[in-house]
């Protein structure tokens, strides 16, 4: 069977920003934010699937790094075309920055072997920095295609997408297994189906279903399917002081507050002469 | 956006407490979930896979079928080499859907189907027609399944009903050039071949809405020499088999999206649905029923649209230093139009439980249950309750959408007027809800005999007789009063012992009727929403006190012209004058 592992990431939801937003020392105020799928790897679970529809034989493992309720986008993830899910989850995680979270989805990656492919968004809205795919590819040794656009073709042997850069497109080939990550530009993902949300709709992980009030620990037992995995940092063999805060380097300095305001407004009028000298200009500037 | 969790008057009509029979009885046992992993194993569990579905079509109307319905009225379908070509936000808006999952909503498991209870089913409907009405024909037309379902042979459910689900989209291909309103005139021809083992259908249907779909009911005549309903029998058509092109689709006034074709069949091969000469009698009444019930939920979605609307607009707008919803000429509008589409939406809701009750028990005896002597009277009442409310509905509530639509351009002013607000499209979409699947005259003519056997004043006095709250006593009060009114109205026009004066009559009779239905229901709401302490339990309140002082009026009008009525001045209206 082709294994496909998706990489996903619940963030606060950064792009409906209200005043509130931000806490006084600088902080984003994650209560104030509703969470959700990181936009980028729904993405990432769309090429998944899409491969998944290609080869048929097919299977695909979602991971998530992240708090008992990433669960829910597990979840999320499984209503629309994912069969299953591993929530990374430890307090030993938390203050990890892209070093220590590559590190900790590498192990997890390590656990899961064999796969064919690893799928994740580019980067999350949160901190957008770009960097844990590239990282934890670079942790295991795999080749990586960042940027990815549209899958082209897929086989068990390699995969070949077109990615989205900033000055055009580029076709590339890789062997498999390797890690992709996925373009906002990519093809958004399907929207949930109505059966698989009613099959999965009580996939739990083992400490909600702990939680829950209903005893579902029968039909967990008859429903394997319905079993969301949690992995602790025991579970990963990993090195201690490389998780979370002690495992990263990155240290917040300060945080400010920018209030964006013009300023040194140009005039131009409507003469051939401005209107050339502002094309010159942006032109320059790469804006267009 | 989500159209479902954004509107709370959803999920309270959902949680009717007539759900729990509805539910109950279509489940029958809950026996499902031992063979299919997303059937529900007991009341709650599927009351939350409804809430859950309509969760994903709410999202999918906010984000997707929203969005695309402006780009969708402008580009319109249109036919190459003799087949529809959707406009791009169609296909997106059905690929979406398709891949959702949400076709087949009402099918049986066994068939790929999601099995709800006609109220999610509706609701469901209520919210793709918010996005898009002329859209949420194509989407609705699956209803084509629930005929398959009951009335055709296994063999022809196992072949088709599996594939709604997938996205293979329908159409019923009733209408004719000479046969509209009047289906017994239908000449479409059908000839059974021996060779084939087929029939094959020869003729012109017109104004078929999603005419090139995959799947047709066709209405045609199998029985030479006859001229009447009792030589039609009903056909289902794969496209797949050949026979049929589209000469041409409507180039019309509004529901763009939703392409309305002439269709011809030549030699196009076909299987009967059921029995012969039945077509029309049986199967086309019980589609028609179901279409209206669509029809209604399409009102609804539309008048929320237009109410959404106007309501933003007129919070925005300023003129003489003032929003414009400050100003009462204003503020009566907007509430009058959401009276009117809560009143719409509750009778909507009655009628979904009373047909979903009606068609549990026909599915029931189709499995070979034996009903006993209880259940038997109940599936007459849940019938006879459904087949009362239907045209009621349909009357109303596209009435109101027209209403609504109207007077949501008239809140925009002169903008309103233009193509940049969506009111404009809202309005010519509107229009032809009160003509098709039966027009508001038609829906009298349905409604009358309702009046006149006093089975609608038999229902009003069963919702009177439900204890309310006493804050509501003072509605009870009105609404006693306009009863009275009612009945002497109908008295009087009993009394003239005149077919014509009885037609010419109905449709205020019908309106009374339907205001006291409206108005009951209404209080009704309200009581449940005080009683279960829900925060906005005051919306519910306004509405049902604004539309019963509206149909207070109403019903003085109508009842003050039928007690003056002098019945030789019906000649006056017999010729109107041309004036040439």
């Amino acid at each position: 069977m082709f294994k496909i592992i998706v990489l996903v990431k619940q963030v606060p939801d950064t792009r409906n920003v209200g005043k509130d937003a931000m806490k006084a020392d600088g902080t984003v105020n994650r209560a104030a934010l509703p969470a959700i799928f990181n936009p980028e790897d729904l993405n990432a679970l769309e090429m998944a699937i899409q491969m998944k529809d290609r080869i048929k034989d097919a299977e695909i493992t979602v991971v998530s790094m992240g708090p008992g309720r990433a669960a829910e986008i597990i979840r999320e993830s499984l209503y629309r075309g994912a069969d299953k899910g591993y929530l990374i989850s430890d307090m030993k995680f938390a203050g990890a920055d892209t070093l220590a979270t590559s590190y900790t989805l590498s192990m997890a990656l390590r656990k899961l072997e064999p796969y064919n492919v690893v799928i994740c968004g580019r980067q999350a809205i949160d901190g957008d920095t770009a960097q844990v795919g590239p990282q934890t590819a670079e942790k295991l040794s795999l080749p990586q295609i960042t940027y990815a656009e549209t899958l082209e073709a897929i086989d068990t042997e390699s995969v070949t997408v077109k990615r989205r850069l900033e000055r055009g497109v580029e076709t590339v080939k890789s062997p498999l297994p390797c890690l992709i990550t996925v373009h906002s530009s990519a093809a958004p993902c399907r929207p949930r189906n109505a059966k698989r949300t009613l099959r999965f709709k009580r996939a739990l992980t083992p400490s909600e279903l702990q939680a829950s009030s209903t005893d579902y620990s029968a039909m967990l037992e008859s429903c394997s399917y319905l079993r969301i995995r949690e992995w602790s940092a025991g579970d990963l063999q990993a090195e201690p002081q490389r998780l979370g805060l002690s495992g990263s380097p990155t240290k917040v300095k300060k945080i400010e507050n920018v209030v964006l305001a013009h300023k040194d407004a140009k005039m131009l009028t409507a003469a051939d002469a401005d209107v050339e000298s502002v094309v010159v200009e942006l032109m320059g500037e790469h804006i267009i | 956006m989500n159209f479902y969790s954004d509107n709370k008057a959803l999920k309270f009509h959902l949680g009717h407490p007539m759900i729990k029979q509805c539910i109950d009885l279509k489940e029958n046992g809950y026996t499902d979930s031992e063979k299919f992993d997303y059937a529900p194993k007991d009341f709650d569990d599927a009351m939350d896979s409804y809430d859950k579905v309509l969760e994903i079509i709410g999202e999918i109307a906010g984000e997707i079928i929203a969005p695309n319905a402006e780009d969708v009225d402008h580009e319109g379908a249109h036919v190459e080499n003799y087949r529809v070509k959707y406009a791009k936000g169609t296909q997106k808006n059905h690929d979406t859907l398709t891949q959702a999952g949400v076709y087949g909503i009402a099918l049986p498991r066994k068939y790929n189907g999601l099995h709800f209870s006609m109220v999610p089913y509706v609701m469901a409907a209520e919210i793709v027609s918010r996005a898009d009405a002329g859209f949420a024909n194509i989407w609705g037309l699956q209803d084509c399944a629930e005929t398959i379902e009951e009335f055709a042979s296994q063999d022809i459910k196992d072949e088709f009903l599996p594939r709604i689900a997938t996205g293979a989209t329908c159409s019923m291909d009733l209408t004719e050039p000479d046969a509209g309103s009047d289906l017994q005139a239908v000449q479409l021809k059908a000839t059974y071949d021996e060779a084939s083992k087929m029939w094959l259908l020869n003729g012109v249907k017109r104004f078929i809405t999603n005419g090139d779909a995959e799947i047709k009911l066709v209405l045609a005549r199998s029985e030479e020499g006859t001229a009447d309903a009792r030589g039609l029998s009903y056909f289902v058509h794969d496209k797949a088999w050949g026979g049929t092109k589209v000469r041409r689709i409507e180039n019309k006034m509004g529901i763009k999206g939703s392409p309305t074709c002439e269709l011809v069949f030549e030699n196009a091969p076909s299987k009967l649905v059921g029995d012969r000469r039945m077509g029309l009698i049986k199967y086309v009444m019980s589609l028609m029923n179901g279409a209206r019930l669509g029809v209604g939920a399409q009102s609804v979605g539309l008048s929320e649209a237009a109410c959404r609307e106007a309501l933003k607009y007129a919070g925005e707008r300023e003129q003489f230093k003032k929003k414009i919803i400050e100003f009462p000429a204003v503020y009566e509008m907007l509430s009058l139009m959401r009276a009117k589409t809560d009143a719409a939406r509750t009778i909507l809701y009655e009628t979904s439980r009373w047909v979903d009750i009606s068609k549990s028990y026909s599915a029931l005896q189709r499995g070979g249950t034996t009903l006993s002597p209880e259940q038997r009277a109940a599936s007459k009442a849940a019938g006879r309750n459904a087949d009362m409310l239907t045209p009621m509905l349909k009357l109303f509530a596209s009435e109101y959408a027209n209403q609504n639509a109207y007077d949501a351009i008239q809140v925009h002013g002169g903008t309103g007027f233009m193509k940049d607000f969506p009111v404009e499209r809202l309005y010519r979409d509107a229009r032809i809800l009160s003509i098709y699947e039966g027009t508001s005259q038609l829906q009298v003519v349905a409604a009358i005999r309702f009046v006149t056997n006093d089975s609608y004043t038999a229902l009003i006095n069963s919702y009177a007789e439900q204890k309310v709250e006493p804050q509501f006593e003072h509605l009870r009060t009105i609404l006693a009063k306009m009863s009275d009114k009612y009945l002497k109205a109908v008295e009087t026009v009993k009394g003239f012992e005149n077919e014509e004066l009885l037609d010419f009559h109905a449709r205020r009779l019908v309106e009374i009727a339907g205001c006291l239905i409206m108005g009951h229901l209404l209080v009704l709401d309200a009581n449940r929403a005080v009683t279960e302490e829900l925060p906005n339990s005051s919306d519910y309140v306004k509405s049902a006190e604004i539309f019963i002082a509206h149909a207070a009026a109403k019903v003085k009008e109508h009842s003050t012209f039928i007690k003056h009525f002098n019945a030789e001045k019906i000649a006056n209206y017999k010729s109107p004058a041309a004036r040439d």
